[in-house]
């Protein structure tokens, strides 16, 4: 019988039933991009805000011959992109990857890699909160008539008094975005630095919300644009300095203390990225010391 | 040298085994049985039943027991047990009139039709912690004394007697056949409709909903109750099979409901009536179920030509942040790595900062220039 | 409605429901999301008569009993109506407005777009998904497409689609983000032409 897994569970964990409502609207979600459809997102073994969203949009998509992806920060190995890839390799047993071009799933939360994803590829967004107004107003019987009169002049307002009182758009990630011209949208908390990678991507791209029961989606070749004024340009982060790693200076940096009197250092927080151009000779300033592939479990040295 | 911190699956695992030993505890004593929790801890296995929306004790109990007693993450066990379950049919609406009552207590009557019947309750024990039961040997087999005639069959819900008279809003035709909203299946709507409020509130953390009702009796929200009825005890499950066109049973829960009578409302050009407020709750759940009953009354506000001006009138607040599981859920996820985005944030200041200092430099050196 | 279904008699369904559903899904996916490209069907169900194995598959990939479904006169045959709800359990309903899928058998006789529901205004998702048995993919009328999930452009040649249809199409687009989302279907390959696509002649 096919689906019957080993766990017990059906493949991929969801019931077809299940599969089927959120496969309808997923396509709706694809046919007006960028607006929010609910569903009738199920109770996970996962806690809600944890990738529960994510979670049934891969399964309702995933099949056997996919080769999944699973990040958490931009890296494969924090423990709840972990925990996710082994919930999959449990209930779906797909093959799992780190390298994103080999990928054909990848599930993310908070990051797009840095290599640029091509067709034949979809990332699911983990996504806690889907409503981009919702810190404005927090109805959703509001929120809702604004999208549909696509009224967004409150979160310009909210722009605007940003530059009034800092000089700069304050909002740095979950940074609004409109839609092929039409749904205002949150990107999910990805840095700003990386809403542009949304624009005319050649992915599709998945938003999964499970505790606000919300399923959105940005179709290839879609105009994704990050709000900003004539005067105000969006424009992304950027770092003094070089991942110490691989020496990358196009990449998105997370910043590590190394000691506690101020001293500090900046890596990749794409984990694949990074150990892709070390492989292929690049060595940031303390790179040469950290051997590639000696890894240290040091979570799971504390945990014993 | 720098070595990244790995999160690595081996951790993960042993994450798990370091649970399985703190829960066992010493293992120098009996390790609980799932039977044991059935019978005597029955009235947290009531309250997983209730919030899990499962209504099977044993695997209430083996949740709490995984849970290490912990009544929200049981809940949460059974709710993502339930989610993976077959649904055969939609049972046909419960009649607590014909319930085998083990518990009848009415504030609005002296004596009604019945009795009252005080049944077991803990209202009039006086909260002395009783060292007998910490005693080696426990109590034994404690027996109540039966009483002198049997309750009647069928015990005639109390504000039958107000309906009688029209003292009382008519309760809702029985639609059968029409479906009931199915928060498991649907994601909330709003406006939601009284079916849709009401599996929220039997699903809603019983401390968030004890503390609303509280909220309306304290003004925040004018409610002036009595409690016309609670009752406690088992009654039959009914469901109409397609293919057999009659009701058959199919088997029996315990349940606690309470019917809230509420102030009156009247127009010029109708008498004045009082209103509802309902309860249900699986197994023994009195405070669940009467603070549900208040607060479905006060979210009832709209529909009865009230302004809503507290939290437990305003459904979207109310359904938006009873489940405990959601609510849990969301709160811990913050400690989940948010390092990307705190960078994004780290930058933002530092810039702002940069850019503060190079102002008060530049205004400065603009007022010695000027001095 | 009563209906004795003689099981023996129908087409099968999907020989695998959990694998063969989600490979159907997802080319139906990427019809929707690359509007225009042929996807094809690798393992379609066989379909009874008066259906399309393609129209057939996307059915019972998508429908059941919380989905109604409308068939036009030429998709009405007693074996499709039995199949469909022998093999997905959707309701068959008799007005196309009320259908949130509806499959059209007779292209070049078929009712207007409007007649089908565009969704509402704070609920776009809700509106009917179109399942149009098209005489060819490639060998009609060349339009060119535009719109999300096309890289520029892309010329497309759906064949045997009455006259006014295109036209409705525009109508239809209008609407946005309100408005039907439609698929072509003919034997084991589809095109989706969601409602953001812009067409021309």
């Amino acid at each position: 019988m096919s689906g019957a897994r080993e766990s017990g569970y059906n493949f991929a964990y969801l019931d077809e039933q299940t599969k089927r409502m959120i496969r309808r609207t997923l396509l709706k979600a694809l046919a007006a991009p960028g607006y929010q459809a609910p569903f009738g997102g199920r109770e996970m073994p996962l806690a809600y805000g944890w990738g529960t969203g994510g979670i049934q949009v891969t399964a309702s998509v995933i099949g056997p011959e996919d080769v999944l992806k699973v990040i958490d920060q931009g890296a494969d190995d924090t423990t709840n992109a972990v925990s996710i890839r082994r919930f999959f390799q449990l209930v779906a047993d797909v093959e799992t990857t780190e390298a994103t071009e080999k990928a054909t799933v990848i599930q993310t939360r908070h990051r797009i890699p840095e290599a640029p994803l091509e067709e034949g590829q979809i990332i699911v967004y983990q996504v806690p909160q889907p409503e981009p107004l919702r810190h404005l107003e927090p109805r959703e019987v509001e929120t809702r008539k604004m999208h549909a009169y696509a009224e967004y002049g409150l979160m310009q307002v909210r722009l605007y008094e940003d530059i009034a009182r800092y000089g700069h758009i304050a909002t740095t990630y979950d940074y609004p975005v409109m839609v092929n011209g039409r749904y205002l949208m949150a990107p999910s908390p990805i840095p700003k630095f990386d809403n542009p990678k949304m624009q005319d991507n050649p992915a599709i791209q998945l938003f999964g919300a499970g505790r606000e029961k919300r399923i959105y989606a940005i179709p290839p070749y879609t105009s994704v644009r990050s709000l900003d004024f004539e005067d105000h340009p969006f424009r992304t982060q950027s770092w003094d300095q070089r991942c110490a790693l691989c020496d990358a200076d196009d990449s998105y940096l997370d910043e590590v203390i190394t000691d506690d009197r101020g001293g500090r250092m900046f890596v990749c927080s794409d984990t694949d990225y990074c150990a892709r151009r070390r492989a292929n000779g690049h060595v940031g300033a303390q790179g040469a010391i950290d051997p590639v592939g000696e890894k240290t479990d040091a979570l799971s040295g504390d945990a014993q | 040298m720098y070595v990244a911190v790995k999160g690595g699956e081996r951790a993960i695992l042993n994450s798990h085994k370091l649970v399985a030993e703190e829960r066992r505890g010493d293992p120098a004593l009996a390790e609980l049985d799932v039977r044991q929790i059935v019978e005597q801890f029955r009235l947290a296995v009531d309250r997983v039943m209730t919030e899990g929306s499962v209504y099977d004790p044993e695997l209430a109990a083996l949740a709490l027991k995984q849970a290490q007693g912990d009544a929200v993450e049981a809940i949460f066990l059974l709710r993502a047990y339930r989610t993976t379950l077959p649904r055969f049919a939609v049972s046909r609406p419960i009649e607590t009139r014909r319930m085998a009552v083990r518990r009848r207590v009415s504030a609005a009557y002296k004596d009604v039709p019945g009795g009252q019947v005080l049944g077991p309750t803990y209202d009039y024990t006086h909260r002395l912690l009783d060292f007998a039961l910490a005693a080696e040997g426990g109590v034994g087999a404690p027996e109540a004394d039966l009483a002198e005639e049997t309750l009647p069959d069928a015990m005639p819900p109390v504000l039958d007697i107000l309906d009688g008279e029209n003292l009382i809003e008519r309760e809702f035709a029985d639609r059968e056949g029409e479906s009931v909203f199915d928060l498991t299946r649907e994601s909330l709507s709003f406006p939601a409709g009284r079916d849709q409020r009401l599996q929220n509130l039997a699903r809603g953390d019983e401390g968030f909903v004890l503390g609303l009702a509280y909220s309306t009796t304290r003004g925040y929200g004018g409610s002036h109750p009595f409690v016309g009825e609670v009752r406690l005890g088992e009654t039959a499950v009914e469901i109409t099979p397609e293919e057999l066109g009659f009701s058959i049973e199919i088997g029996d829960i315990t349940v606690t409901e309470c019917q809230m009578i509420n102030q009156f409302k009247g127009t010029a050009e109708k008498p004045a009536q009082f209103t509802r407020g309902y309860g249900l709750s699986f197994g023994h759940g009195e405070r669940k179920a009467m603070s549900m009953a208040l607060v479905d009354r006060a979210m009832r506000c709209r529909e009865l030509g009230e302004d809503a001006l507290y939290p437990a009138q305003d459904e979207e607040f109310v359904l938006s942040h009873s489940d405990n599981i959601e609510a849990v859920g969301f709160v811990t996820h913050f400690k989940l790595p948010h390092y990307v985005d705190f960078q994004a944030e780290l930058e933002l200041v530092r810039r702002l900062r940069a850019e503060h200092a190079t102002r008060v430099g530049r205004d400065g050196e603009l007022r010695e220039a000027a001095e | 409605m009563t209906l004795a279904i003689d099981a023996r008699d129908l087409a099968p369904g999907f020989a695998d429901p959990v694998f063969d559903s989600q490979s159907a899904f997802r080319a139906i996916m990427n019809a929707i999301a690359y509007p225009g490209r042929i996807e094809r069907f690798r393992r379609p169900v066989a379909a009874p008569a008066g259906l399309s194995p393609a129209a057939a598959t996307i059915a019972l990939t998508l429908c059941d009993f919380e989905t109604p479904l409308w068939l036009d006169e030429s998709a009405a045959t007693e074996a499709a109506v039995a199949y469909l709800r022998f093999h997905s359990g959707a309701p068959i309903v008799d007005h196309a407005g009320r259908a949130r899928f509806c499959i059209i058998g007779g292209a070049a006789s078929a009712l207007p777009l409007h007649a089908f529901h565009a969704g509402e205004d704070k609920y776009p998702d809700r509106s009917a998904t179109l399942i149009i048995e098209a005489q060819s993919l490639t060998s009609g009328a060349p339009r060119r497409w535009r719109g999300p999930g096309i890289k520029g452009e892309r010329v497309v040649g759906v064949g045997g689609m009455k006259d006014s249809f295109w036209d409705e199409w525009t109508l239809n687009q209008t609407l946005y983000p309100l408005g039907v989302d439609v698929f072509f279907a003919c034997g084991e390959e589809i095109v989706g032409l969601p409602r953001g696509v812009a067409t021309e002649a």
